[in-house]
């Protein structure tokens, strides 16, 4: 069986926000760029099902300019067997738009499952994943937290408010995972050095026409600094006094 | 032009979110014109004329056996039908679990823009603009859309429902094509966490603990303070990645983005990460023994001492309040 991980190239959680001089973008000056944390649980159960299956192939795929090339290369150091990098001068194509692109992909690689991280930490639209099935009339479980296969039935659980539910697909399917779906590993000297054998195939995206336009790109107010109430247990009275009296949350 | 919103229901129950949902629609309306609409997958009518009260003009009951517990791609057909039927400027869901499911499905049937996870929504110029925070609230974009209907999910929590007393809905069956025998996705399942648990991204209140717990035995704190104020457990990211305590729990960028009225941070530094995922909730509070940890930065009330001594202390202090009450 193929199987397709679509992978994001994002600034690591560790960096700071500063906005372009355009208003509107992310400033790359100083980011450092890493795969999509979720995208690593993703290509991990994608690696764990061809193992299990003793074959197939782990294909990952991504849209972006030049500097997705090395997300990819991480992908391929983890042990996917190949990589399409879609390109795109565009900078931070929207959902709909990728969506496009990427089914465009899918839809000639026969690939009988599809993974993708449950959002991208960059801009948490978390909808590039079902957005891609719709458009490919796939069925698709969202926010794995845990999936086995068994022939061609994919049993996924995930979590919904209050519990959790069990969802059966049919393959060919989408799953997009959540974190702790697995323990996802680290790519090894020897994946390191295979990954450089490995073919990274690129092609221009065949973006769609976007659907929203980012406008403005804004800091959070920052919260007024608060005050210490004390020292210690001896706090207590006062903390509890001024969240009843002055804040009114208790 | 009208505004559409997905109504969702739970065991015959409409959700909260759909009250906070039909709100911002009515204020929405005030703005951009038109009736409010609301559209509802169920097998049977959970009590739709009631959402009169919360804004809704008229409601189209999308009936169907297989809709008591369906999978979003069945839903899809039903509000992307909705949405062909009365052409609508705007339509919006809340961003729970089945709206963050739902949404971009719908958006990817009518080839149109959805805006996810939005803390406000405004109308410029009689334009939508959609607010939403981005690297897990670091910093807010705003958003406009290029092709009708514009597509919003709402936070929850970030919109406040209205009371209209006294307005009915009109309810209007909606003819529904779904074919559940052809569906390749299937809802085995529905399994509760135990009585009154509340998602963290619903909770009022939340007492979250980091590393300065120093294992997960002593996390017993934390929930008896939390049992005592009536929140949810909450934890930080290096408390989950050592497997102390469930994903579910953790609180910031790659866990959950939370609101509530009373965020109680104990022997969490402040990481970015999870600064990100709680800085809008609504009162801050940071127990830590670092009088220099950068929590301290962003909560409204700190004490600096052994989270060993003073979570027991503030645990009986809201006991004695609450037997007070």
């Amino acid at each position: 069986m193929i199987q397709v991980v679509c992978v994001k190239q994002v600034p690591g959680t560790e960096n700071r926000v500063k906005v372009a001089a355009d208003g509107r973008s992310l400033d790359p000056a100083g980011v450092t760029w890493v795969l999509n944390p979720y995208d690593e649980y993703a290509v991990e159960q994608a690696l764990r099902v061809r193992d299990e299956q003793g074959g197939g192939a782990v294909v990952a795929v991504s849209v972006g300019g030049p500097g997705v090339a090395s997300a990819l290369r991480n992908v391929l150091a983890l042990g996917a067997d190949r990589a399409v990098h879609l390109r795109t001068d565009v900078t931070a194509p929207d959902p709909l738009s990728l969506a496009h692109a990427l089914a465009a992909e899918l839809r000639g690689l026969g690939a009988g499952l599809v993974w993708f991280g449950k959002q991208a930490v960059d801009d948490d639209q978390a909808q590039v994943g079902p957005m891609t099935a719709e458009l490919l009339g796939l069925p698709c479980a969202t926010a794995a937290a845990a999936f086995v296969l068994e022939g061609e039935k994919a049993t996924v659980e995930r979590e919904i408010e209050g519990g959790h539910e069990v969802v059966e697909l049919t393959l060919p399917a989408v799953v997009t995972a959540e974190k702790g779906l697995n323990e996802p590993r680290y790519a090894s000297l020897k994946g390191i050095m295979a990954a450089k054998k490995k073919t990274v195939e690129e092609k221009p995206a065949e973006l769609g026409e976007p659907g929203l336009e980012v406008v403005a790109l804004v800091l959070p107010p920052s919260r007024a600094a608060g005050r210490i109430v004390g020292q210690g247990p001896g706090a207590v009275a006062e903390l509890v006094r001024v969240l009843r009296e002055d804040a009114k949350v208790i | 032009m009208s505004i559409l919103v997905f109504i969702e229901q739970r065991d015959g129950q409409v959700r909260a979110i759909s009250r906070e949902a039909l709100g911002e629609a009515t204020r929405l309306a005030a703005a951009l014109g038109g009736p409010v609409v609301g559209v509802c997958p169920a097998a049977a009518d959970p009590g739709l004329a009631a959402l009169g009260e919360a804004g809704a003009d008229r409601v189209l009951l999308a009936g169907h056996p297989a809709f008591a517990a369906c999978d979003a791609s069945g839903y899809a057909g039903a509000v992307a039908d909705a949405a062909a039927v009365l052409k609508p400027a705007v339509v919006l869901f809340g961003a729970s679990t089945m709206g963050r499911d739902l949404a971009p499905r719908v958006a990817a049937r009518l080839g149109t823009g959805l805006a996810t996870d939005c803390t406000a929504l405004t109308v410029e110029g009689g334009r939508l603009v959609a607010s939403r925070p981005v690297f897990a609230g670091k910093a807010l974009q705003k958003l406009t859309f290029r092709k009708v209907p514009a597509l919003a999910s709402l936070r929850p929590k970030m919109f406040a429902p209205v009371a209209l007393a006294g307005k009915s809905a009109a309810v209007k069956p909606l003819a529904v094509e779904f074919d559940p025998a052809a569906s390749r996705a299937r809802v085995l399942r529905v399994v509760a966490a135990g009585a009154g648990k509340v998602d963290l991204t619903e909770a009022e209140v939340i007492v979250s603990g980091g590393r300065g717990m120093k294992g997960p035995e002593h996390f017993s704190l934390i929930e008896d303070l939390a049992a005592a104020l009536g929140a949810s457990v909450g934890a930080s990211r290096a408390v989950v990645d050592a497997g102390w305590r469930p994903h579910s729990e953790q609180v910031g960028q790659t866990g959950k983005t939370v609101s509530p009225k009373l965020y109680v941070a104990v022997g969490i530094s402040g990481a970015i990460q999870h600064l990100a995922g709680m800085t809008s909730s609504r009162c801050i509070v940071a127990v830590n023994k670092d009088p220099e940890a950068p929590i301290f930065k962003v909560a409204d009330y700190g004490i600096v001492g052994d989270l060993f001594e003073v979570l027991p202390a503030l645990t009986q202090a809201v006991g004695r309040l609450n037997a007070q009450a």
